[in-house]
């Protein structure tokens, strides 16, 4: 018998290097109790949660938790069945009809996560013969999406847009093209030049989806996203999103003024094949979706959170993803996976969780400390990350 | 365009990749003799395919293991186009 796990052989090693001896394991952290939004027992100490993509602090909103437990009584506990038979409720109408709301579109449709929201748009809406042409670092959900569907797949180098023009037209002519990019990439935290992008590719006679997973509720002056702020949403054909940041549930979704979006609720198997989310959870995310809809000071909040960090960790010496705040993600650059693990574990004892990020998920081979704030971080704990911060980098030689 | 003089072309697109100088024939694979990760791969098949002004998409690219594959697929490309 040939042992089908002998292919993770590499991954168990590199795995074994970042537990070292001794060490805490990055991929292993229990939270044990969850205080707030911001804090958390973890492995048995109080930690400042600075890896979340809790960005708006709603997971402890009293009005989200009521309208869940409402929820939960007068619906139970779970569906049992699929969008398409059994397992649309009330509540699946309402957060649809409180996403077409918040971004001002006609149609939405909510899946049971952001990644499957991504693999079923993507796989459906682009078959044989057409071409998808996207950013290299595009998040694993999309390049999912690509690899389930029929169509040609065609990247280019992140952000280049010279590089996205060339390659579209070079497309055969009378082949469908839908262009994939992101808002916010949350590797590095940088965001995308979508209105030269989305432009482009328009004049090219593409097709447009844009994931704004780590831009919805604080980007662009309704919270619509990186494409708002830049004012070209109505030049999107597809906005993909997600219930598990800003919203501070679980669920994902597309939002789209397309006349015929529609009949994806037919055609889509991962919205098709899969149960629908549970009651309490369609319920929080309606009336989180709606709360952030006014939620003005909570985000001029959170961009205070994110230059103040910015600025200091550079101040201090640490090498950033980007040279300034683009989004509430500052990803701080480590010299190698070692050193990396060292920092975060070195930040776990002085009581600060943030997110080990490593390849494959990083561009260029990059091993990341990944800092996402939240609108709920008040402006001592940022004080005292930066102290952390501190701490950590001295003792690891970071810094 | 003939084989050889595309074969030319492709081998000096190769040579700012090819770190450790390998040489090259028909059989050489990119992942094993030449070493190449993603990232390379990615910016190799930029190179050709802004020399010969073709899309070798991601779909294709799984279908090519060895240079020879390579420079057929891209003489194939390079006619249909
Ligand atoms: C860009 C992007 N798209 C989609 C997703 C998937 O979201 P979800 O957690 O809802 O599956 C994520 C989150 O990991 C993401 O970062």
């Amino acid at each position: 018998m040939i042992d089908l796990f002998s292919r993770f052989d590499e991954m168990i090693a590199l795995r074994e290097t970042v537990r070292g001896a001794g060490r805490e394991d990055p991929f292993g952290l229990v939270m044990e109790r969850v205080l707030s939004p911001t804090e958390a027992i973890c492995n048995g100490r109080e930690t400042i949660l600075l890896g979340t993509y809790n960005y708006m602090g709603m997971t402890f909103d009293p009005d989200v938790i009521a309208a869940g437990k409402d929820a939960l009584d007068r619906f139970g506990a779970g569906t049992t069945g699929s969008r398409v038979l059994n397992g649309t409720y009330a509540g699946h109408k309402d957060v649809e009809a409180a996403l077409c709301e918040f971004y001002a579109m006609d149609h939405a449709m909510v899946f049971s996560t952001g990644y499957q929201a991504n693999l079923g748009i993507i796989s459906t809406v682009a078959g044989k013969g057409d071409y998808i042409v996207l950013d290299i670092d595009s998040h694993a959900s999309i390049w999912d999406g690509c690899k389930m569907g029929d169509a040609e797949v065609v990247p280019f180098r992140h952000n280049d847009i010279e590089a996205m023009e060339k390659r579209l037209k070079r497309i055969p002519e009378g082949a469908g093209k839908l262009v994939v990019l992101e808002g916010v990439y949350s590797m590095l935290g940088d965001i995308a030049p979508l209105k030269q992008m989305i432009a482009v590719a328009r004049a090219q006679g593409a097709m447009v989806l844009v994931d704004e997973a780590h831009s919805m509720g604080f980007i662009g002056p309704n919270g619509r996203g990186v494409a708002e702020d830049q004012g070209c949403l109505e030049d999107v054909d597809f906005v993909i999103g997600t219930f598990s940041k800003s919203v501070g549930t679980v669920g994902g979704f597309c939002v789209s003024n397309h006349p015929k979006f529609e009949i994806l609720r037919m055609a889509c198997r991962p919205y098709v094949f899969t149960a629908s989310l549970p009651p309490s959870v369609v319920a929080t995310a309606a009336t989180s979706i709606r709360k952030l809809m006014h939620a003005g000071a909570k985000r001029a909040h959170l961009w205070e959170n994110s230059r103040a960090l910015h600025g200091e960790l550079k101040a201090l010496g640490f090498r950033l993803g980007t040279q300034s705040p683009q989004s509430a993600i500052i990803a701080v650059i480590m010299p190698d996976l070692e050193r990396g693990a060292a920092m975060w574990e070195a930040l776990l004892r002085e009581g600060l969780y943030v997110n080990l990020a490593r390849p494959p998920a990083t561009p260029a081979g990059m091993t990341l400390l990944r800092c996402s704030l939240c609108a709920e971080h008040t402006a001592g704990q940022v004080q005292r990350i930066i102290g952390m911060f501190e701490r950590a980098g001295k003792a690891t030689g970071i810094i | 365009m003939d084989r050889a003089a595309t074969e030319a072309r492709i081998a000096t697109l190769v040579t700012p990749f090819n770190k450790k100088g390998a040489v090259i024939t028909d059989a050489s694979t990119f992942a094993g003799d030449l070493e190449f990760d993603s990232l390379t791969v990615m910016d190799f098949v930029a190179a050709i395919e802004d020399e010969f002004d073709i899309i070798i998409s991601m779909n294709q690219q799984a279908e090519i293991e060895t240079w020879g594959q390579l420079v057929d697929a891209v003489v194939k490309l390079t006619h249909t186009a």
